[in-house]
């Protein structure tokens, strides 16, 4: 689905990117994980084109991404970041409908996908007509998600969507997102610095440090067959991964 | 982008026509002009009025600033007509051309296209002056005197200050050590004579405050200054019949006459063209009844101030939002580009207003057109800068997040950026607008009329009821101003960038 090849990216003597191959592959979620300043957000910024790669190419479905086809292609990415990027100025329902608008979409059936997405990530219909600094930072998260989806793209690029939220509201969170991922069969890329986060909702794993891949597995492939003392550090260094885990996978 | 720009600089220039065409609309086929002290007021309404009187329609723009300014406009034909001295001719005007006496100063000005008339009767050389009783205490006569007394504090007017024959040469003809010399406007110098604060000061000959004052007049023994012959100066190709109708009055006024003249304005606070008519009452043995024009009552007198005033600070700042908003934007996404725009109008801004008014008028004339567009000059700053600092510090989430949407890049200055920016600017466009507002004032010293109109009168008449009428509207509507981008501010910037987040 989505493919990057050879690309690597350096700011001034910095290199943020080590030439590298990656293959996300389509209706599953790969996780980026590793130490900060790795490189997960560059590598997602790439994806995207908020970046352009020094050298190799990035592609979607097949099209290349260039100043040309940028454009179109963002439209078939969801993009969230931390903070959710919210414009502060458009309420919740202005934000999430801005593209919808400005392609000329139906009111009717804005309408309905507006319902649709509040039921999906349990948001309130009646708060769509806040502003974003009148709601929660667990509610920018869920509107940040809506807009994201609001042109059900194909694919969607999540960058420590709930790095800045409490605990309890985060596991909430993290539980809604693995069904709302798993109905709706879309490509996830997901960012994390939490191992439990990427064990919980990571078909695939994607382990860097400095700008390059270390391993990439399942998470059972990465505890018992680590490529690297580096894997096994960093999953140690993480609070108490192992009983979060077997909490969690139990069904 | 280039076609908003373009767009607004089209938008400008209409405005500007508007302006002129609207609002400042001449009705005479002939304008004498006069500086803006009272006995070249006075002359110029004694122009105007013989001018009236042989038929042709004239229109008195009284007040322009000083010698420049109507110099300026009498070449580039905004005035036909106004009245100058011989000395500031061939000690100013032409003084790279080192003319001397009536008729070489005639064939010089010939060759211009201007025709100057015989003199009208008096000489109102510079001289200068002391109190009598200080003069007379310290034994001072003569400007020689002068040299023995090296603590007296001088006060010059500007304009003495710095032309040929002014202060510096004085200084050079007579060894004048004196040091404490201060520039200030003629008019207010008398007071700060009669308080004490100065000792010495630049006189008019005909000044009506020599009496009024019991001033003593020091005798120039060495004959440093010229004469100061009043004369016409007036276009060649106005029309038939100028040129004599202002002859009537050549060799018609004499010293006496003008200090009679010039006392009945500033002292008895007759009207100039009141003063006029009589004297040519008295000169002709005949009144007519038109000559004199009823002054407007307060009232309306206040209403096309206010109107001339708001003129020129609306068109000015409405062009200067056309066009800044659009180079803010074009500055915010170039920054090469940005640097030189914000470079270049910063410039501007650091021109002395009065400067910037008198280099306009080779272009423009006289009147509002140059003032609106020195005012438009010095609005583009503030509102360029903000429209840069609002878009630049706009967080780089949400411009990525406008980005990463696949929004247009239309749709993202105009529908994120832009409202994201709109305090910014707003406030920038406000602090233009104060700006304007109290800079319009100087527009006055243009012909371009306003609250600054009575201001100046009011200095020139030491008449302070006429500065108020002129100081506190300009000082209300400076108020008005604030008050009324408060309530902008609600209006366009929106809602959810005025919520203050409770923690
Ligand atoms: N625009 C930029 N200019 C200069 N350096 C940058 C820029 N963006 C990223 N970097 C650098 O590139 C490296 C990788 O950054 P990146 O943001 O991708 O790390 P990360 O893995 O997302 O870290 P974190 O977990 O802290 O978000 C870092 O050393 C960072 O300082
Ligand atoms: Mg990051």
């Amino acid at each position: 689905m989505l493919e990057l090849s050879g690309v690597s990216k350096a700011f001034g003597r910095l290199v943020a990117i080590r030439p590298l191959d990656l293959l996300i592959p389509p209706e599953q979620t790969t996780v980026l994980i590793g130490p900060s300043g790795s490189g997960k957000s560059t590598l997602l910024r790439l994806m995207i084109g908020l970046a352009t790669p020094d050298t190799g190419t990035v592609s979607i479905g097949g099209t290349r991404v260039t100043r040309e086809t940028v454009r179109e292609l963002r439209r078939k990415l969801g993009y969230v970041i931390q903070e959710g990027g919210l414009f502060p100025h458009l309420t919740a329902r202005a934000n999430v409908t801005l593209l919808a608008r400005t392609l000329g979409r139906d009111p009717g059936w804005m309408g309905e996908r507006l319902s649709e997405l509040c039921r999906l990530t349990h948001f309130p219909e009646d708060a769509m007509h806040r502003f974003p600094l009148e709601l929660s930072g667990g509610q920018r998260q869920r509107v940040s998600l809506m807009r994201a989806l609001m042109l059900d793209p194909d694919v969607l690029l999540l960058d420590e969507p709930l790095g800045a939220l409490d605990p309890m509201i985060r596991a909430e969170l993290q539980s809604e997102l693995r069904e709302i991922f798993r109905s709706l069969k879309k490509t996830v890329v997901l960012v994390t610095h939490d191992m439990g986060e990427a064990a919980l909702l990571g078909d695939d794993i994607v382990l860097l440090r400095d700008g390059a891949i270390v391993q990439r597995g399942r998470i059972e492939d990465l505890l018992g067959r680590p490529a690297d003392p580096f894997v096994t550090a960093f999953i140690g260094a993480q609070r108490s991964p192992l009983d979060d885990l077997a909490r969690r996978n139990e069904p | 982008m280039m076609r908003v720009v373009v767009v607004g600089a089209a938008l400008v220039v209409m405005m500007l026509g508007w302006g002129v065409g609207a609002a400042w609309a001449s009705d005479g086929e002939i304008a004498v002009g006069s500086k803006k002290f009272t006995e070249s007021v006075i002359l110029g309404e004694i122009a105007t009025q013989l001018l009236k009187d042989a038929g042709i329609p004239t229109e008195h723009r009284r007040e322009l600033g000083g010698t420049r300014i109507l110099w300026s406009a009498l070449l580039g034909g905004d005035i036909q007509v106004y009245p100058e001295y011989t000395g500031t001719l061939e000690q100013e005007i032409l003084a790279e051309e080192n003319v001397r006496g009536e008729d070489a100063l005639r064939a010089v000005l010939r060759a211009r296209g201007i025709g100057m008339s015989r003199p009208l009767g008096f000489n109102n050389t510079y001289a200068i002056g002391m109190r009598k009783d200080r003069a007379q205490s310290l034994g001072v006569r003569t400007i020689s005197d002068l040299v023995t007394h090296p603590e007296l504090k001088f006060g010059f007017g500007n304009e003495f200050l710095d032309r040929g024959d002014g202060w510096p040469a004085l200084a050079r003809t007579y060894g004048l050590p004196q040091r404490d010399v201060r520039g200030l406007d003629h008019d207010l110098a008398y007071r700060g004579l009669e308080s004490g604060a100065i000792d010495v000061i630049d006189l008019y000959s005909t000044d009506a405050e020599i009496r009024h004052y019991d001033l003593a007049v020091l005798v120039d023994d060495k004959q440093h200054f010229p004469r100061y012959d009043a004369v016409w100066l007036y276009r060649l190709d106005a029309p038939a019949g100028v040129a004599e109708a202002l002859a009537a009055v050549e060799g018609a006024i004499d010293e006496e006459t003008m200090v009679a003249l010039n006392g009945r304005v500033k002292l008895d606070r007759v009207a100039e063209s009141r003063v006029a008519a009589d004297f040519l009452a008295d000169l002709e043995g005949m009144v007519t009844s038109d000559r004199l024009v009823d002054a407007p009552d307060g009232w309306s007198r206040l209403a096309s101030r206010t109107w001339e005033h708001l003129g020129l600070v609306l068109v000015s700042l409405l062009a200067a939002i056309v066009v800044a908003i659009p180079l803010g934007v074009v500055s915010a996404v170039k920054p090469r580009f940005g640097q030189l725009v914000l470079g270049v109008v910063g410039v501007l801004q650091t021109i002395p207003s009065l400067a910037l008014l008198v280099f306009m008028i080779p272009w423009l004339g006289i009147g509002a057109k140059p003032a609106i567009a020195a005012l438009f000059l010095y609005s583009l700053l503030p509102i360029v800068r903000n429209t840069y600092s609002g878009l630049h510090d706009i967080p780089t989430p949400i411009r990525e997040s406008a980005e990463a949407l696949g929004l247009p890049s239309r749709v993202r200055l105009f529908k994120v950026e832009l409202p994201m920016a709109s305090r910014s600017i707003l406030s920038g466009i406000k602090t233009s607008a104060v700006i304007n507002i109290g800079t319009a004032t100087l527009g006055a010293l243009i012909g371009a009329g306003g609250y600054g109109q009575p201001i100046l009168t009011g200095i020139r008449l030491d008449d302070m009821a006429l500065i108020l009428e002129g100081a506190v509207p300009a000082a209300l509507l400076a108020l008005l101003a604030q008050g009324a981008f408060e309530w902008l501010d609600r209006l366009v910037v929106p809602r959810g960038l005025r919520i203050r987040p409770e923690n």
